[in-house]
């Protein structure tokens, strides 16, 4: 628990650190104006993910098929627009596809006893095929103003995208339900032994269970929030994003193998994922040296603990 | 029980070789079975390092970066000097499987974050090398890229490279105490430990294994296809995972051998070939290999429950 709190501290002084740095090295157009809308935005996408993710993680298990969902989702979108649906009964129903992506997955785990590293390889593959099977390589691109505007456009008076609203709200909500609730120390149990998790009597497979269909569902919702903010619905969109999403939640101070972790660390992660792009990109630096900059935090992020006290477990 | 394994992938080759050549005679010709042969070669050649770090339960998702990184510098060594050029792409694999090895055997920590984080240091190197540049086959020497395009009693190079290296992998992981002792480490770490298995040394010899062919392979992948930028080899960590997952080898380590998962690449690639022949769209390969990957899994776990519940009732007769 101490060496969490000090990565966690770590982090807060990093995000310092960035803001502080940044400021200087952009002469004060750091974090104001349109490049952080567009930077806020496209992490909204991410750190939406990443909140779900953090409690599946925290329950040992993981989720790679999150871009596929969000994939899938925009895919739809774009459809059933074609076919004269609605957007207000689209982007339910989206989401309860989403919500069975994440059940199929759940399904294998829990039911099968599959391990979900490998199920959600299979299910990345799955889901983004079958995105393209719904809408091929084409681009669904004449979706109302009004709802594009969510994608597009600021809080009005501020530089502050909707998307990052929607993410605080959901990120106060997943912090309430992993940090306050009696489903959240499920969680934590679960993921720090299953077996004695089980024999105290908590439904490890319903609860697991759970966690999948939230992540599916998000990862929808994501979706939704991707197409709005690019004005486009594509089977390729978010292709890849799920190694940023785990790079996130594990940046965030969270064991991969369970047990530990707090949405709070996550949510610093992704703010200084954030900040340290919207530094780099303003100050010239090349996009190439944020994913590099990325991986050595994520090194830091585990050897930090590792290098104080040598962990017993073996290396799974 | 792993021949078993590696003869139902073989039944599935047949049947999809056979059904497709029904539709189109071709696809069964020299010319069409060497392009099957040569798609499958770098994927097949990755999963022989991927095999070899799985079974000791880790992954290696570095190995498309890797690639790339490799690609590029032994694109850009040719300008300097054509006769380091293989030697340089393959040392720079090396390197990177050399800073996975230490950081997974010797620091102890677990390598999918190692990996993960590595997958992006190593291709923002690239990106960073690369500098927005392309390298097109005109910059290349052609004795270079007969490597990649020409044959040998009508086997092509890529081919020979990819079996042999296949070979003296099997051969090692079957018959060498260090090949058998990743088989332990995999099945029970903390017992491979308590037995006296180096247990960190054998699993930073198979990162560097892993980091050395993914640079052999970068160094083919410049010979086969001629134009290298930064992206060459994204997402491919993925596909070499699910090609070893469906060739037999147990995620979570202890079982497999490489000559099943380099079946697993074959069989993924066949099928993806063999839907552009049935006129079924591209879209849906990659939805029948997620598909086939979960089957395979499915099965996997199937039968490793009846054989452990078998072993159990005839140690229970034994003892009775």
């Amino acid at each position: 628990m101490k060496t969490l709190l000090r990565w966690e501290s770590a982090l807060f002084v990093l995000l310092v650190l960035v803001v502080v740095g940044g400021s200087v090295a952009t002469d004060g157009s750091f974090l104001t104006g349109r490049g952080a809308f567009n930077v806020g935005s496209d992490l909204a996408v991410m750190a939406l993910i990443a909140l779900p993710l953090t409690l599946v993680i925290v329950a040992a298990e993981i989720d790679l098929s999150v871009a596929s969902v969000l994939g899938l989702s925009s895919a739809l979108i774009g459809v059933l627009w074609n076919d004269g649906w609605p957007l207000e009964a689209i982007l339910p129903f989206v989401i309860v596809v989403g919500a069975v992506c994440g059940a199929v997955n759940g399904f294998l785990v829990t039911k099968l006893g599959l391990p979900s590293l490998a199920v959600t390889i299979g299910s990345l593959a799955l889901y983004r095929g079958l995105a393209f099977v719904v809408l091929g390589d084409k681009a669904v691109a004449d979706f109302p103003d009004s709802y594009t505007q969510f994608g597009t456009t600021p809080v009005p008076g501020t530089w502050i995208p909707y998307p990052i609203v929607l993410f605080v709200v959901l990120a106060v909500a997943f912090g309430l339900l992993l940090h306050a609730t009696t489903f959240g120390r499920a969680v934590f149990a679960i993921g720090a032994n299953e077996e004695a998790a089980r024999f105290s009597g908590i439904r490890v497979k319903r609860t697991k269970f759970i966690l999948f269909v939230l992540t599916g569902a998000v990862a929808a919702l994501a979706g939704i929030v991707y197409t709005l903010r690019f004005a486009s619905a594509r089977a390729d969109n978010g292709t890849g994003l799920e190694l940023e999403v785990v790079t996130a939640v594990l940046l965030g101070g969270v064991s991969i193998f369970g047990g530990r972790g707090t949405i709070g660390g996550v949510v610093l992660a992704t703010l200084v994922l954030g900040g340290l792009t919207d530094a780099l990109i303003l100050d010239d630096v090349a996009t190439e040296v944020v994913t590099l900059v990325t991986g050595i935090l994520l090194l830091a992020s585990v050897f930090a603990p590792a290098v104080t006290h040598r962990p017993t477990r073996g290396t799974p | 029980m792993s021949t078993v394994r590696e003869l139902g992938i073989l039944i599935a080759l047949a049947i999809v070789v056979a059904v497709t050549a029904l539709v189109n005679p071709l696809f069964l010709s020299g010319q069409g079975i060497r392009d099957l042969l040569l798609n499958a070669c770098l994927v097949a050649l990755l999963t022989v390092g991927q095999t070899m770090v799985v079974i000791t339960r880790n992954v290696d998702l570095s190995v498309g970066s890797v690639l790339g990184l490799s690609a590029f510098v032994t694109a850009d060594t040719f300008a300097v000097d054509p006769a380091l050029a293989i030697v340089v792409g393959i040392v720079v694999g090396a390197l990177c499987g050399l800073v996975n090895g230490a950081l997974v055997g010797l620091g102890r920590v677990p390598s999918l974050v190692v990996t993960l984080g590595t997958l992006s240091v190593f291709r923002g190197l690239d990106f960073m090398w690369a500098h927005g540049r392309q390298i097109n086959a005109a910059n290349l020497p052609d004795g270079f890229l007969a490597l990649g395009s020409g044959s040998v009693f009508g086997l092509p190079y890529l081919v020979i490279i990819t079996v042999l290296v296949l070979a003296v992998a099997a051969l090692h992981l079957g018959s060498y105490r260090s090949g058998r002792e990743l088989y332990a480490i995999g099945s029970n770490p903390e017992a491979a430990v308590l037995v006296g298995i180096p247990v960190g040394r054998r699993v930073f010899t198979t990162f560097l294994v892993s980091g050395t062919v993914a640079g052999l392979a970068g160094v083919l992948a410049v010979a086969r296809y001629g134009t290298v930028d930064a992206t060459v080899g994204t997402g491919l960590e993925l596909q070499v995972i699910s090609a070893v997952v469906v060739g037999g080898v147990a995620i979570f380590g202890g079982s497999g051998t490489v000559v099943g998962a380099a079946l697993g690449a074959l069989l993924l690639s066949t099928i993806g070939s063999a839907l552009e022949v049935v006129h079924i769209a591209q879209f849906w390969q990659q939805a029948i290999t997620g598909a086939l990957l979960i089957a395979a899994i499915a099965l996997d776990r199937s039968v490793a429950l009846r054989v452990a519940a078998r072993l159990r009732r005839q140690s229970r007769g034994v003892s009775a």
